[in-house]
């Protein structure tokens, strides 16, 4: 993922017209970016539809894919669905692709989301009487700040004293989870009349508004599709610009492809790997402002839904690129909202997609397993993305 | 990646500031420790605390002023901070902080307990039962870094094991569950095994893949066909405590470790065999050649992919029977996601151990006090919230990931696949 420059060989510019490079750039690695991701979803639908054979017999595969397509695309508040569900999937997949891309695995994004979604939420119902303007965009940074917090400690411990990110994100998780639960208890913060952990509703003035309600089609007020989806395409081209056009970006892809050349290239490896893990924190943060902001309308326990650990996959999936992420992120949306009329229209549950989407990262983590299944020649090797425990 | 041969490489000549500046960051907390611990412990508490040795009031009791025993603690670790400032422990840096440890949690426990009376002997028993399940992770990843392959599928590997026991412990019985559980821990590692040896995916998104699919696929069948049927395939029971003759009479110690279920007998086994068979046969050192120097390993003969893949079969095999612990030894019943990060501590317990046996058994000890500890004081009522009580052990994990990890040697080739020339 870190060598674009090994790239074979120049191709002689003068064979190809301009356009066709501008469309498809020959140095770009096809086979690796498109070619290995599309069979393995593929693979994994195709092993998916195994498990359902085994479970509910095979009668049950057809109605089931169906339904998840229809659920997936059919019509226009099966797309709003799929959209909405990918906004959040979009942030924390950015969180987790920018980890990869400074060497950096982190598997935190769920707590990060969690802690994040919570600041969000105990702006978004307090201060009352804000014009949304002003009330929305101070949720959403609380929610960023809030991840970044919780992507800081991680990063701080990582940079000072050499604990692997891998195991602090993940006890990280657990005590935000815990944090949650405490939070959302507290009198000021939990819903009145309430004894079990939920909190205030979220003001109107800091809720996401909704963006499809001006389609012709009866009943416009069901489809969900908010604003927050255009903010996780913005943030994606930002991570973008950060990544491959600033400075910073090249600092953070240089300590990820080898730490000791940037040390010695003059950059704090150190101060680098505190940064980018506050900055994918953020990121989930914002994930997590997404949800409770746009979709739950308050805090509960467990709003995260799995978003964060899904990001692992949308990262791997989408090779760690804005993009990649993006383009994921749409397709495994389209798995949840699918999922959900596949639960309600067959006899097959949502587990499936859980299934599926494990399967999807053991075939984009393997590119050498499709290449046997498929006999696909070219693109390049993948190399290692993550450290051990010394490095 | 080209950085990682790169920074290996340089370790050694990096190592001396940093190991220099953890042993001063050591010291610091340890002092700072001893100020909590007088400040918050001692000023102002009020009152005794009895400690209870015995299995029941009255036998072999001691009573302490809670004050006296926080100052007392505070003052053992202000002398442990001087050392670390001055001059370091050296290599039994890990021993005395898990031994401090156990004298802040004495120095804690009278303050929560003041005026009242603490079951020590309680609480240790739940210490052992609840290290169990991590021990057996952490083994299970000693298993496979010694032969340098990352398990950070532990978690998915627990949780399969968890899975079947329960499911073949109910249908057949609970011998065969613990065997079912076993194997199915195996063949998880097996896939870990493809993945990383032969298809050379990086281990540690290998890992993450094996433990989302457990998780997956656990919970899809438990969703789909357990929970409907729960009496006819999840409800195995649980295998008692066993009394081992004569040791369990001895006094305190009889009633914590010769007074627990089969898991536990066949842990200590396992840690005294483990321990033997890699420090002291050929096997053992085929087995540590391949993960300190694979290369080398393979020039004199050692088949590198061979040792790779039956160690890390071994090491899901380990895996899978201690996930069994967690519905035949210790629930009853699978649960979704019930290992709760029990994997993950004992990859943590692993590093804490320095990749042996014996480390990593005392290591998951420490966990499992933490564990206990929390257990114990939500019943004593201490006026903590649960919700801090229940973060406990996951607290200690980062502290102890943070205070020794780098300190730490892993095996020179760990995580690196291995590519034959």
């Amino acid at each position: 993922m870190t060598e674009e420059t090994t790239t074979k060989e120049t191709p002689p510019p003068s064979k190809r017209p301009r356009w066709l490079e501008v469309i498809a750039p020959r140095q770009v690695d096809w086979v690796t970016l498109l070619v290995i991701p599309i069979l393995a979803v593929l693979s994994a639908l195709i092993v998916g539809a195994a498990v359902i054979v085994f479970t509910d017999g095979f009668g049950a595969v057809l109605p089931a894919y169906s339904a998840l397509l229809r659920g997936a695309f059919g019509g226009w508040q099966s797309i709003s669905e799929t959209l909405l569900a990918s906004a959040p999937l979009i942030l924390a997949g950015l969180a987790v692709a920018l980890g990869f891309q400074a060497g950096l695995f982190n598997i935190g994004a769920e707590g990060q989301m969690t802690i994040g979604g919570l600041t969000a939420v105990m702006v978004g119902f307090s201060f009352d009487g804000l014009p949304l303007l002003v009330h929305l965009p101070l949720a959403v940074i609380a929610g960023l700040l809030g991840g970044a917090l919780w992507g800081f400690i991680p990063g701080l411990l990582r940079a000072k004293t050499g604990a692997h990110e891998v195991i602090t994100t993940i006890m990280l998780n657990f005590i935000a989870f815990r944090t949650l639960d405490y939070v959302l208890k507290l009198p000021f913060i939990q819903k009145e009349g309430r004894f079990d952990p939920v909190s205030k509703d979220v003001l109107d003035s800091a809720t996401y508004p909704s963006i499809l309600q001006w389609l012709p089609i009866e009943n416009p007020g069901r489809l969900r599709l908010h604003l927050g989806f255009f903010v996780a395409l913005a943030v994606a081209w930002f991570v973008y610009w950060l990544l491959y056009r600033s400075t910073i970006g090249f600092e953070f892809r240089a300590v990820g492809a080898n730490p000791s050349a940037a040390k010695y290239g003059g950059m704090g490896v150190a101060s680098t790997i505190i940064f980018v893990m506050a900055v994918s924190g953020a990121l989930a943060g914002m994930a997590g402002a997404n949800e409770t902001l746009g979709v739950v309308g308050r805090g509960v326990p467990g709003f995260t839904a799995q978003i964060g650990f899904d990001a692992i996959a949308l990262a791997l999936l989408g090779r760690s690129h804005p993009g990649g992420v993006v383009l994921a992120s749409i397709l495994f949306g389209a798995l949840r909202a699918g999922g959900r009329t596949m639960q309600a229209q067959s006899d097959v549950g949502i587990d499936l997609i859980v299934v599926v989407q494990a399967l999807i990262i053991v075939f984009v983590a393997a590119p050498e397993l499709v290449r046997a299944i498929f006999r696909v020649r070219g693109g390049k090797k993948q190399g290692q993305v993550t450290r051990g425990w010394s490095a | 990646m080209v950085g990682v041969t790169a920074v290996v490489g340089s370790i050694d000549t990096v190592r001396a500031p940093a190991e220099v500046r953890r042993a001063r960051i050591l010291g610091l907390v340890y002092i700072s420790l001893a100020l909590l611990v007088y400040f918050v412990f001692s000023v102002g508490t009020d009152g005794d605390v009895t400690f209870r040795f015995g299995e029941s009031p009255g036998d072999l009791d001691w009573t302490v002023s809670s004050s006296l025993l926080a100052t007392v603690v505070a003052v053992i670790f202000g002398f442990l901070g001087g050392i670390q400032l001055t001059r370091g422990f050296g290599s039994k840096t890990n021993i005395i902080l898990g031994l401090a440890m156990g004298v802040f949690a004495f120095a804690f426990l009278g303050w929560a307990g003041a005026g009242k009376s603490i079951g020590i002997v309680g609480i240790l028993v739940t210490t052992v039962a609840a290290a169990t399940p991590i021990a057996f992770g952490a083994l299970s990843g000693v298993m496979c870094e010694r032969v340098a392959v990352i398990n950070i599928g532990i978690e998915g590997m627990l949780l399969t094991g968890a899975f079947t026991g329960a499911v073949v412990g109910t249908v057949a019985s609970p011998f065969l569950g613990v065997i079912g559980a076993t194997l199915a821990g195996g063949v998880m590692a097996l896939g870990l095994a493809v993945l990383a040896i032969r298809y050379r995916v990086d281990q540690i998104i290998a890992g993450v893949v094996i433990n989302i699919f457990a998780l997956g696929i656990t919970s899809f069948v438990s969703s789909q066909v357990l929970v409907e049927n729960r009496a006819a395939l999840n409800s195995p029971g649980v295998l008692g405590p066993i009394r081992i003759p004569l040791l369990a009479d001895i006094p305190v110690v009889g009633r914590i470790l010769f007074q627990q279920n089969i898991f536990v007998y066949v842990l200590y086994t396992m840690v005294v065999v483990l321990s033997y068979l890699l420090f002291r046969t050929r096997w053992g050192l085929r087995s540590r050649s391949v993960g300190e120097h694979p290369k080398a390993a393979d020039t004199l003969g050692i088949n590198v992919f061979r040792t790779r893949y039956r160690n890390v079969f071994y090491g899901g095999l380990i895996a899978g029977f201690g996930g069994a612990y967690f519905t035949l030894g210790s629930v009853g019943a699978f649960n979704e996601n019930m290992t709760a990060g029990r994997g993950f501590i004992g990859l943590a317990a692993m590093i804490f151990g320095r990749w042996h046996p014996v480390g990593a058994l005392a290591a998951a000890l420490v966990f499992g006090f933490a564990d206990s500890l929390q257990i114990r004081l939500s019943i004593l009522d201490v006026g903590i919230p649960s919700e801090f009580l229940l973060m406990a052990p996951y607290l200690v994990t980062i502290i102890v990931v943070a205070g020794v990890v780098g300190a730490a040697r892993p095996p020179a080739a760990d995580g690196q696949p291995y590519v034959k020339e």
